[in-house]
């Protein structure tokens, strides 16, 4: 199962299995990680899920969607080049080791 | 009670887990219990009409958090059980099973229950609702052998199930009471949209009728009979005719209810130790003229769980959130941001011809809602437009050309 590093704004990591085929947000919410708050569940509504990939994972990602982008400019917290949705990137295998830091807040 | 205490929420919904998460990360210490009637751990309602239905979604994705959560933030969840009674002068709140729960503060959480068709033949097999989980179980388990559905009620849920329902190549009718869909929802020309949608799509439409009875054979649903004469074939009849709040409990407290529990601008009850957040709420709001309003979803149970939670540690505030809504049909994603009726001006963004498109939807002047047609980039836009009152002529929002995001932009930056 790949291993995804979630860093909150302190510097606390904390790293998490998440199945494949599953989203980040999933991922993190159904182990219980705060600061990610996900309010419409997955329906790619609500920019609550908001995430800061690494720099270095930034490329490696599928696309943002139109609906995604246009979401992220509702997002609480600043907006930046590296910005996604959790609920938008599934896991693969080739995303183990990713890391992802949340927003100081998501709503 | 800033940091002690305890608190009591009845319903284990969306608002009720919100409030209980929200006092803990507010870093409220003290003793805090959710009670709820259902059997199961606080779970995702809206995808139970969507994306559970359709078989892409699970029970297991629908919880709201793991059961590990509750015991990590000391969240005690005593489900299955229902409240039966408030005895308010001693400050407890009695359960079904006799056992009673001391409280210093009670969040009531309790939401709605389903309207009820009250015509002979509802209580055939077959003739199901849709709201909790359970309920979703039973139509999923029956979905896979029927051929045929009637939906009552155009409303949000009815449409939702429709388009499911027709995704599986099953024939769909729907009954509808108004002349139009979601008649109170939505503004004419989204109604007008989505009812050729979901006729393209194959679904049929009975509007300005009722289901005045229905036909059976050995206890089972044959057909649904309208007051209009019609008798349609139905293997499985999906009843969508609205809800009613859960206000009985408060209501045989004393509390001031009038469909639903009666709070003021910071959600407290006639009683100054109990709340109403959610479904069962009826508030002043501000996108309303503060007059008392009633909203069913995910956004206003959020925001009011987190608001009430918000003053309980010492940070009240009047509420204000901004209401906002959405509904999947089959590829139609509608957002609603504000509260768009009544309006007495609306205009188009967009062709409705291409399926993307978003109505401004005015009242006296002001932009009061924005319904969203696939173009969440003008419904993010419109929760900022509406929530912060920026000026945006009806002209505007109509040419194409006008640059909304620009506009917000400006705002932000002024």
């Amino acid at each position: 199962m790949p291993t995804i590093t979630f860093i909150r704004p302190d510097g606390a990591r904390r790293d998490l299995a998440v199945a494949e085929g599953t989203s980040l947000m999933q991922g993190a919410t159904s182990q219980g990680l705060d600061g990610i708050v996900a309010e419409c569940g997955g329906n790619a509504m609500c920019a609550t899920c908001h995430v800061y990939v690494d720099e270095a994972w930034a490329g490696r990602l599928p696309p943002l969607s139109e609906d995604e982008d246009a979401l992220l400019e509702g997002a609480a917290a600043e907006r930046l080049p590296t910005s996604r949705l959790s609920c938008q990137i599934v896991a693969t295998a080739d995303l183990d080791g990713l890391v992802v830091r949340l927003p100081d807040r998501q709503v | 009670m800033s940091a002690g205490g305890t608190i009591v929420v009845v319903g284990a919904g969306q608002a009720g887990f919100q409030a209980a998460a929200s006092l803990r990360e507010a870093g409220f210490d003290g003793s805090l219990t959710i009670v709820g009637d259902e059997p199961v751990a606080p779970y995702q309602r809206p995808p139970l009409s969507k994306a559970y239905l359709a078989g892409k979604a699970t029970a297991g994705t629908l919880a709201l958090r793991p059961a590990s959560f509750y015991a990590d933030h000391r969240i005690a969840l005593r489900l299955g059980t229902r409240a039966a009674a408030l005895d308010r002068a001693g400050r407890q709140v009695a359960l079904a099973s006799g056992e009673r729960l001391a409280y210093d503060h009670l969040i009531l959480a309790t939401g709605a229950r389903n309207r009820p068709l009250p015509v002979p033949g509802a209580d055939l097999a077959g003739v199901l609702q849709l709201r909790t989980l359970a309920d979703a179980d039973s139509i999923q388990a029956r979905l896979a052998g029927v051929e045929t559905v009637v939906v009552v009620g155009a409303g949000f849920i009815g449409l939702e199930f429709a388009a499911v329902a027709a995704a599986r190549a099953i024939a769909v009718t729907v009954v509808e009471a108004a002349g139009s869909v979601m008649s109170r929802a939505v503004s004419q020309a989204t109604s007008a949209f989505f009812r050729q949608a979901h006729e393209a799509a194959g679904i049929r439409f009975v509007l300005g009728a009722s289901a005045e009875r229905i036909a059976g054979a050995d206890g089972r649903v044959t057909a649904v009979e309208t007051t209009d004469g019609r008798s349609l074939p139905a293997d499985l009849v999906l009843v969508g005719i609205g809800v009613v709040p859960n206000a009985d409990l408060a209501a045989e407290a004393g509390l001031a209810v009038a469909d639903g529990i009666l709070v003021d601008h910071t959600l407290l009850t006639s009683d100054p130790a109990v709340s109403a957040i959610g479904d069962c709420a009826v508030f002043p709001s501000p996108f309303a003229g503060r007059a008392p309003t009633r909203i069913e979803s995910v956004q206003n149970a959020v925001d009011q769980a987190r608001c009430v939670a918000a003053r309980l540690t010492g940070r009240a505030a009047p509420y204000a959130a901004l209401p906002w809504f959405w509904s999947d049909q089959g590829r139609l994603k509608l957002q609603i941001a504000g509260l768009a009726r009544p309006h007495d001006r609306a205009v188009t963004r967009g062709d409705p011809a291409t399926g993307a498109f978003s109505v401004f939807c005015y009242r006296h002047g002001h932009l009061v809602g924005v319904e969203s047609v696939n173009r969440p980039a003008d419904h993010m836009i419109a929760r900022r437009l509406i929530a912060e009152r920026l000026p945006l002529a009806p002209e505007q929002a109509a040419d194409p050309a006008f640059d909304l995001r620009a506009l917000v932009r400006a705002a932000a930056a002024a």
